[in-house]
């Protein structure tokens, strides 16, 4: 019979420890002796912190699982605001009678993923709920990086000026219809695979070495058209999308035309909007191409002094309009 | 992918830019074109096609969002039933949103009543037969394009007898209210018509404008190369002087339609007057399930009462629908009222006028 979790392995007893030991502490690499907090050393620079829940539904999907996500996911976020990723904490709310070689896959994933983007998992907690009070397992994970002087700013999009040159790593909208894809059984005749990757040394490979950096955001929930429209925000600058510069790979092209989705409000977890002066393109666009999650890396707009607060999209059909915000719940627990 | 190449086509540039080239050559007068159907609205503004065209023609929506036309107290009926113990609303997720008097179906489903997001009618019929002991009601909306599905439904439903399924029904049908518009003056040239519906009705259900009023009808698709060869088949009659009803859509439509989904509509329903928000009652325009199937109409099976509230005195969407006004004519538009807090329908459904503006054409 198959082994599942029960509420025992959440009750801090026996089990409970077992379970942390024989999974968690020996594939994150934990050492002995467990304690209840993670000792780390001071920085030499600055300390950038974030959190992140995960709820994807279903939890196994094409190119990933919730595991996987939950670490690329706090990566990433770290990564996008000029930091150096190093530690993560995580935390699982565990549905009884989830199957424990599930759990183990979604553990080995992590650990894998970790050491793929060089971080260490160092913390964590586990609680296990009755049937039916949460949807199999939800996993929270915080994370630690430390940014170099100099590169606050890309976080925040202060250096962002007119003229500024607009990149994207790649096709976007994967994650979203590969989820929904998985979740509604629709089958397409070429796979959509989820882009859900640890970005952060295609970050370091272009801000260790190129200064014309002003902004990065990885394209989460609200996609490019959620960034861009939250760039323009808080620059007041406005923003120039060439919409036939954008790619969308073709199965998530047609998936959006026969269910009315935009691929540019769609989330991803694997591509990022970098903002950087017109001299750095080429440079930037050499660097990010030598990496497999750039590879497709290219220039989609440009800031503009006109049409502040605003994104306009130039349309493929030779039209222009807004490219605004998306609004209202798209797709619910795409991540 | 077949699919995208098909849709590719229909979208080329420089077909597109031509087709631009030549309206602009030939719209000599200033020329006012409605487009009736909502999907014609966002089409319109998604790919931007106000931007190809010269200052002198104008394009307006009408009144084909089937949810800005359906009137507050169907959505308060929705909300009353969702409010019984036994009960699930079926419902095309375009609705959840749509504000009634007091509340919405959303907030009724975050306060713990039984909604379900349904892509058909038949799914709707799906619930009803594995959930025995609750009953099921399906707001049946939308013109004539929908209507032949909610027909099949009601009838698949007396086929099995299936007793807990009910349709709610506020389906229209698009002649009258065009006819309506006309009739009190509104300024237009020629109406850009709605290929989905006509897919079904065929275009003939167009031909009173033409011969009655003296206005153009272009039936047309979804696409920028569909709507711009509409615009520019429709400069050519008023220039001509010669009105008519054309077909640009000819992969889809034809003169006569589809027979059978017809045939479906003509069972199941019978004509009714009904409530057009901006409208008012218009005789005829309705349809509701007739005697041979009336026991699948909620409102004969388990009638709700609602109190009839008067629509935000400021809102301008009834004036919005008739095409007398803009979106950006409304002191409420994109200040009071946005998608996330909307005061009228038409900023509801993602066809309405006033959303359509709000995403693609803001302050601009």
């Amino acid at each position: 019979m198959k082994e599942r979790i029960t509420l025992n392995h959440g009750s801090g007893g026996r089990q409970t420890n077992e379970l942390i030991r024989n999974l968690f502490a020996s594939r994150f690499g934990m050492n002995e002796p467990l304690t209840d907090s993670a000792v780390l050393k001071k920085p030499e620079a600055a300390l950038v912190f974030t959190t992140d829940a995960y709820v994807v539904d279903p939890v196994f999907f094409p190119g990933g699982n919730i595991g996987k996500l939950s670490v690329c996911g706090t990566v990433n976020d770290l990564a996008v605001s000029g930091a150096r990723p190093e530690h993560i904490a995580c935390s699982f709310i565990i549905e009884e009678g989830f199957p424990l070689d599930d759990l183990i896959s979604i553990v080995d994933s992590m650990a894998d993923e970790a050491a793929r983007a060089g971080v260490r998992i160092v913390t964590g907690d586990t609680k296990v709920v009755g049937k039916g009070k949460c949807d199999k397992i939800f996993i929270t994970t915080s994370g630690t990086g430390v940014i170099e002087k100099g590169r606050e700013h890309i976080g925040s999009g202060s250096r962002v000026r007119a003229g500024d040159r607009l990149i994207i790593n790649g096709p976007v909208g994967n994650h979203s219809i590969a989820v929904l894809g998985a979740r509604n059984n629709l089958s397409f005749s070429t796979p959509v695979l989820s882009d859900c990757a640890s970005l952060n040394h295609l970050t370091a490979c272009i801000i260790d070495k190129c200064s014309d950096i002003h902004f990065m955001r990885d394209l989460t929930r609200g996609g490019l058209a959620g960034v861009l429209n939250e760039l323009a925000g808080m620059t007041g600058r406005g923003i120039t999308i060439n919409e036939s510069a954008v790619p969308v790979d073709e199965p998530v092209r047609g998936v959006c035309e026969m269910l009315g989705f935009d691929p540019l409000t769609l989330a991803n977890e694997g591509k990022l909007l970098i903002v950087a002066s017109a001299r750095a393109e080429k440079e930037i666009l050499r660097r990010l191409k030598s990496d497999p999650l750039g590879r497709d890396s290219t220039v989609i707009g440009e800031i503009t002094e006109s049409d502040k607060n605003m994104v306009i999209l130039k349309t493929s059909s030779g039209g222009s309009r807004i490219l605004d915000m998306p609004s209202g719940e798209q797709l619910p627990r795409i991540c | 992918m077949m699919l995208m190449k098909y849709i590719d086509e229909y979208r080329d540039r420089d077909l597109i830019m031509k087709l631009a080239g030549r309206i602009t050559a030939s719209a000599r007068h200033d020329y006012i074109f409605m487009e009736v159907c909502g999907g014609h609205t966002a089409a319109i503004h998604r790919f931007g096609i106000p931007a190809l065209l010269p200052e002198n023609i104008r394009l307006i929506s009408g009144p084909g969002c089937p949810v800005c036309v359906t009137g507050t107290d169907f959505i308060d009926k929705t909300v009353a039933y969702s409010e019984m113990d036994d009960v699930i609303i079926a419902t095309f997720g375009d609705l959840i949103r749509v504000p009634g008097s007091s509340s919405s179906l959303e907030k009724q489903k975050a306060s713990g009543a039984d909604i379900r997001i349904v892509f058909s009618a038949l799914d709707a019929l799906g619930i009803a037969r594995t959930e025995k002991e609750k009953k099921v009601i399906f707001p049946g909306i939308g013109f004539e394009t929908t209507a032949p599905g909610t027909a099949v439904t009601i009838r698949q439903a007396l086929h099995e007898r299936i007793e807990n399924f009910f349709v709610l029904s506020a389906h229209k049908v698009m002649p009258p209210a065009m006819e309506a518009i006309v009739k009190e003056g509104t300024s237009i040239n020629g109406f850009i018509c709605p290929g989905h519906v006509a897919a079904v009705t065929g275009s003939s259900i167009f031909r009173f404008l033409p011969e009655k009023y003296g206005l153009g009808c272009v039936v047309t698709g979804f696409e920028p190369t569909d709507l711009l060869q509409a615009i520019l088949m429709l400069i050519e009659q008023v220039n001509g002087k010669d009105p008519k009803v054309e077909i640009q859509y000819r992969r889809a439509v034809t003169a006569g339609g589809n027979p059978l989904a017809q045939k479906n509509i003509r069972e199941v329903f019978v004509p009714s007057d009904a409530y057009w928000r901006g409208f008012g009652t218009i005789p005829a325009s309705g349809l509701t399930p007739g005697r041979n199937y009336d026991r699948f109409d909620a409102e004969i099976s388990m009638p709700v009462k609602v109190q009839y509230h008067e629509e935000n005195e400021i809102c301008i969407c009834s004036e919005i629908l008739r095409g007398l006004k803009n979106p950006c004519d409304c002191p409420l538009f994109a200040d009071i009222c946005s998608p996330e807090n909307p005061v009228g329908a038409c900023m509801v459904s993602g066809e309405g006028a006033c959303s359509t503006w709000y995403r693609y054409k803001r302050e601009r």
